[in-house]
């Protein structure tokens, strides 16, 4: 039994300890299981689900950034009739909350992938994605609209009971007011953020580096602007907060927490060390017995400013 | 699949900016197969950020073999690691060539850095099967015969060797090659590949090619190298976990 409790709430979902591993970054869970522990983490989001299978963009699709990357998957996926019928059987045999990610071309899909996965038990919460860079259409117009993300924010709402997370996009002036209309229109959190839009280009050819010209920036790179977004929402909006961005290690998840995370994904670290996140779990735990902390849960939004 | 931190030994200068690093790694020794890689991070900061793919050059003895040029910031790190400086590898990944079979004659094509896998298939098959090593670059600098047999080499300005491609100086001595009892296998860029896929099929030859593309993870989770199959259209092949090693005829290059 632990000494310390590493138990948080995103709302009425309890996870056993912060650490959530994100959404683009673990697939369907397979390949990450031969390398860490699934059962000792937080919860683990899927790779973003359409109703049907999607292609996904052609190569080249990752290039490397200073402290970070660019990438544009095109939303690569398996649909929801496959993840059900091919993935869920190997995503039940662990003790782990598992959190659908959806994402769509229109509000119509959105609420038809949650009405057709919702009736899954082994999936806990919904994730939405309305804020995906990479797709000509759907993902940023949603993200970037208000009144859209509050019509899906509602819409689906009605579809499910179960948790209901919003994903959003940071390429905004001021992420809190869509925090506010995930809460008015039922909401139970927001993730945040979504990559920050960049591209790179080759100086030789002069042509981008990736195939769709713009990616999604992640890594270490965005942490600054992650927690920004993250502190905004929790000075303005009373709404749990799962804080995404660059987290590489324990101290970075404690910073996230400070600035009003009730919980945090691990998303590129996966691809460069997929051990971490689990370590980082007794690392939290080391940290909050020398620094007295009985609660982790303690240390959301503790910010003094 | 490891993660594991794992002492250089020695590196040493093979030729012009291509080098050879020995990494006494036990573990990955004893498992890995030719055609496979290793997703390396040479340093534990964020500079460089992710890892670089290595394909597999030889493993032998407890220790695996890298070829490598200095092409940027990571394999410049990498070409200075001294001995017992440890590198963190992740790996084995992806499939390795098939090189069971009936076939008589292994033909190798390699173009510039393409080389890299081949010592290790070398070893392997030399006292089983003929080998013929067709060894390609632009230049004489590009042409790598480290490790490799039964050389015939070409380079595109004629500064050694045949002068032109790699799969025209395949052509060149077609006949001398039993094609029904022959197997490819190659690596090199995309252009080459190409070629060489039109070439084996217009003669029916039997074709591995090891592929290249960015990728982050290595083992199929960041969905980043996607690879056209021939068979499905509406699905990527991904280089790292359906590949590297693909038979010509699976994938349009």
């Amino acid at each position: 039994m632990s000494k310390v409790d590493l138990s948080v709430k995103i709302g009425s979902l309890q996870l056993r300890n912060p650490i959530m591993l994100a959404s683009g970054t673990v697939g369907y869970g397979n390949e990450i299981s031969e390398f860490s522990d699934l059962n000792k983490l937080g919860a683990i989001v899927t790779k973003s689900l359409s109703l049907k299978s999607r292609k996904g963009n052609p190569p080249q699709r990752i290039v490397e950034t200073p402290a970070g990357m660019l990438n544009a998957i095109g939303l690569a996926n398996v649909g929801v009739e496959e993840f059900l019928k091919e993935k869920i059987p190997f995503l039940k045999k662990f003790d782990v909350p598992l959190i659908c990610n959806i994402a769509a071309s229109t509000v119509e899909e959105y609420v038809e992938c949650t009405r057709i996965l919702d009736s899954e038990e082994t999936i806990k919460a919904f994730e939405i994605n309305v804020s995906c860079p990479n797709v000509k259409d759907g993902g940023l117009q949603f993200g970037n609209d208000k009144n859209a993300v509050g019509n899906v924010t509602a819409k689906v709402r009605a579809v499910t009971n179960k948790p209901l997370i919003i994903k959003l996009s940071p390429n905004v002036s001021y992420i809190s007011e869509f925090a506010q209309v995930v809460k008015d229109e039922g909401g139970d959190a927001v993730s945040a953020i979504n990559t920050l839009v960049g591209t790179a280009f080759n100086i030789f050819t002069k042509k981008p580096k990736i195939f769709n010209t713009n990616g999604g920036l992640s890594g270490p790179a965005i942490k600054p602007v992650a927690l920004a977004k993250v502190l905004e929402i929790s000075r303005k909006v009373d709404i749990p907060i799962i804080g995404i961005g660059g987290i590489m290690n324990w101290k970075d998840v404690i910073e996230f927490m400070i600035v009003g995370s009730s919980a945090v994904q691990i998303g590129t670290l996966n691809f460069i060390d997929p051990t971490a996140p689990e370590k980082m779990i007794k690392e939290l735990e080391d940290y909050c017995l020398a620094n007295k902390v009985e609660k982790l849960s303690d240390l959301i939004a503790s910010y003094i400013i | 699949m490891f993660i594991i931190n794992s002492p250089v030994v020695e590196t040493k200068q093979v030729q012009e900016n291509i080098f050879i690093q020995k990494i006494h790694s036990p573990e990955i020794a004893r498992i890995i197969k030719p055609g496979q890689f290793l997703n390396i991070r040479v340093s534990e900061n964020t500079f460089p950020f992710l890892r670089r793919p290595f394909s597999i050059c030889d493993a032998d003895g407890g220790h695996i073999f890298l070829m490598f040029n200095i092409l940027g910031e990571g394999t410049k790190i990498l070409a200075h690691k001294h001995p017992g400086d440890l590198v963190d590898i992740l790996g084995p990944l992806g499939n390795g060539f098939s090189l069971e079979g009936d076939y008589k004659t292994a033909v190798i094509v390699a173009g510039g850095l393409g080389a890299a896998p081949f010592p290790f298939v070398t070893r392997k098959l030399k006292s089983k099967k003929n080998i013929m090593s067709f060894v390609g670059g632009r230049t004489k600098q590009d042409v790598i015969t480290y490790g490799l047999e039964n050389l015939i080499l070409s380079s595109d300005d004629g500064s050694i060797g045949y002068k032109g491609n790699v799969v025209q100086s395949l052509e060149n001595i077609l006949n001398e090659i039993d094609i029904t009892s022959s197997k490819v296998f190659a690596c090199g860029p995309n252009a080459m590949l190409r070629v060489l896929k039109d070439f084996c099929l217009k003669h029916n030859l039997d074709c591995e090619v090891s592929t290249e593309c960015a990728m982050a993870c290595g083992f199929g989770i960041c969905q980043g190298c996607p690879i056209e199959s021939t068979s499905n259209s509406d699905k990527y092949l991904l280089v790292c976990k359906d590949g590297p090693v693909f038979n010509v005829k699976d994938i349009v290059i």
